[in-house]
């Protein structure tokens, strides 16, 4: 931008930077990380609630 | 108002109906009714944590210190989208989600107060949020209120009456569940309705190059060369020229230019606008929780991409847009800027958009504001009320309660309080007006070092999270009351202890309480972690699996 000096220069392009960023982590992380169980002792607590809530 | 108008507004009240319904069928069980069952779509929550985000003050107040400030604001959507999306969504988003699965966290008081096994964590914080969070919920009523009452031509308290027993109505009955889908409902109404603004702002203007250099010359004709010579004293003070003025004594050169570095202008735009509203989002209890709401970092990775796209949107545009209004009304108004068209700061963004665009589109401008209010309103309520619940209640109580009755009994003692603050101080009292940056700084400086450190350093201890939100506490509340220049003097503590508005002088003033708060609170944290009793190895292991 030719109107912008330094400083609203670096803003205006380190937004666009940062919104192409999340963009393409976004795009190739689309598909990753999709496991859901965390972890085995903890998987119940649902059922538990709804213990809770059933025993109220 | 034409037949087509009053049709379109039935089928948003009914599509907000039905989205509220759509929640209170899918809610079974508490968990549903308070993390909306943690399971959310990407789409869902990514549009949920930016329309809660990004209220009406944001668009039109924000908006307005843009047509003021000019495009140094860009730097806070910068920070929007690099810290509160980008960092928030991937650095923090999933060990949030993890810890807040294994400790069973249903609410941000909660996950804190599990984290350090401390009930007073989680009562503080419920503190906080039901001391400063109605303030800030009040703000927002009333702004939305004003403009569905001006828009509509009907009275302020009739309208905030149907405007409050409507988003009443899905909160209590949806849940979080509820709240997000209407959530996303209207993020993208106000994502459409920013997308063709821009468009046409940039079109009426002759393109984007052009349309930035015509601020140059807007900027001479209007600020520099015609107040050059005057002095402070011989003008009103808030008049659209004093404010000009003002600006060029804080150090500002040009809608498009930093003001100079370290000036008053230079500390306002980067620690109170920057660093106060940028940093202070990934304290947010309202936007944290909803990283509880998805069922695994897939959903966060997707998030992430339209969380930042729709921020960009959101303040990107209504930035560039505030500051080019001064081009538009240079152009098409007498040769005035922004501030000398519309009167004041808050009402250039409602006064650009009805005398600049067509009228079709002030209708959709209009439910983008109301929009933007509900979105952030059913977050507050909903959050208070667990804060009431969840948070309070539950813990001073031994006998066992049904939550999600208890938080209902929570949203509603919590939305009557804010609407009757809304109802006593139509015209917003100070403390309202500033209720925004007051919230942010605090919850900064309260539970941020607590919130980050309890997510990744296991030497945090108990002691160490409640000295640094005690600290944080003090020191923020302190120079809201008696330093920082905005505050200190709208509160008017300061000036009734001390006769006069801040108890310091010079550019110290116009540094925000973050930057003085949040490393004291970050120190404290530091120190008495490390010099207190470590954290028990059988919870830490609870709390982190390893």
């Amino acid at each position: 931008m030719g109107s912008f000096d330094f400083g609203v220069n670096l803003a205006f392009w380190l937004m666009i930077l940062s919104t192409v960023l999340c963009v393409a982590y976004g795009w190739l992380n689309w598909n990753k990380d999709g496991e859901k169980q965390i972890d085995g002792s903890v998987a119940n607590w649902a059922k538990e609630e709804d213990a809770i809530e059933e025993e109220l | 108002m034409g037949a087509l108008e009053n049709i379109i507004i039935i089928l948003y009240l009914a599509l907000v109906g039905y989205l509220g319904f759509l929640g209170y069928k899918k809610t079974k069980n508490a968990t549903d009714y308070l993390i909306a069952g943690r399971d959310t779509h990407p789409f869902v929550m990514a549009l949920s944590y930016g329309a809660t985000f990004i209220s009406t003050a944001a668009i039109v107040g924000f908006g307005g210190v843009a047509a003021w400030l000019g495009n140094s604001l860009l730097w806070l959507t910068f920070f929007n989208i690099f810290i509160g999306i980008f960092i928030a969504f991937v650095v923090l988003g999933n060990p949030t989600r993890k810890m807040g699965y294994r400790l069973n966290a249903h609410t941000f008081p909660e996950f804190l107060g599990k984290r350090y096994d401390s009930k007073f964590i989680q009562l503080f914080g419920a503190f906080i949020i039901l001391l400063f969070m109605p303030l800030y919920a009040t703000g927002v009523l009333i702004g939305g209120t004003q403009f569905i009452a001006l828009y509509y031509s009907v009275d302020y308290h009739v309208a905030l009456l149907v405007f409050s027993v409507i988003i009443t109505a899905y909160v209590i009955a949806g849940g979080l569940k509820g709240v997000m889908y209407t959530d996303a409902l209207q993020g993208t109404i106000m994502f459409f309705a920013m997308g063709v603004l821009i468009v046409v702002v940039f079109n009426a203007l002759g393109g984007v190059n052009e349309a930035f250099m015509k601020l140059e010359k807007v900027w001479s004709a209007t600020v520099s060369d015609p107040l050059l010579h005057v002095s402070l004293k011989e003008l009103k003070p808030g008049s659209p020229d004093f404010m000009m003025k003002l600006s060029m004594m804080w150090g500002f050169e040009g809608w498009n230019k930093m003001p100079q570095f370290f000036s008053q202008g230079w500390l306002f735009v980067i620690t109170t606008i920057t660093f106060g509203v940028g940093i202070g989002v990934l304290a947010q209890p309202q936007l944290i929780v909803r990283f509880m709401t998805v069922s695994s970092k897939r959903e966060l990775n997707r998030a992430v991409l339209i969380g930042g796209v729709f921020i960009l949107f959101m303040t990107g545009v209504i930035f560039i847009v505030g500051a080019l209004s001064n081009a538009w009304y240079y152009e098409f108004n007498e040769g005035k800027n922004a501030l000398q068209s519309a009167g004041a700061i808050g009402k250039v963004i409602p006064h650009f958009i009805n005398t600049a665009m067509p009228k079709w589109f002030s209708f959709i401008f209009l439910f983008a504001l109301i929009s933007a209010a509900m979105s952030t309103l059913s977050s507050q309520f909903h959050t208070m009320g667990t804060a009431v619940g969840r948070d309070f209640f539950e813990q001073i109580t031994t006998k066992k309660y049904n939550s999600t009755v208890i938080t209902r009994v929570g949203i509603v003692v919590m939305i009557i309080f804010s609407v009757s603050l809304a109802y006593a101080f139509e015209k917003q009292p100070a403390i309202i007006a500033r209720s925004t940056s007051i919230f942010f700084a605090l919850c900064a400086a309260i539970f941020l070092p607590s919130f980050i450190g309890g997510l990744f350093w296991k030497g945090a201890s108990k002691i160490g999270a409640i000295a640094s939100m005690i600290v944080g506490f003090i020191v923020s509340s302190f120079w809201l009351l008696f330093v920082h220049f905005t505050e200190a003097k709208q509160l008017g503590f300061c000036k009734l202890l001390f006769g006069q508005d801040s108890i310091l002088s010079g550019k110290i003033i116009f540094v925000d309480a973050l930057m003085i708060a949040l490393p004291l609170s970050i120190l404290t944290f530091i120190l008495v972690s490390w010099l207190s009793k470590k954290p028990d190895e059988q919870h830490l292991y609870k709390c982190f699996q390893s």
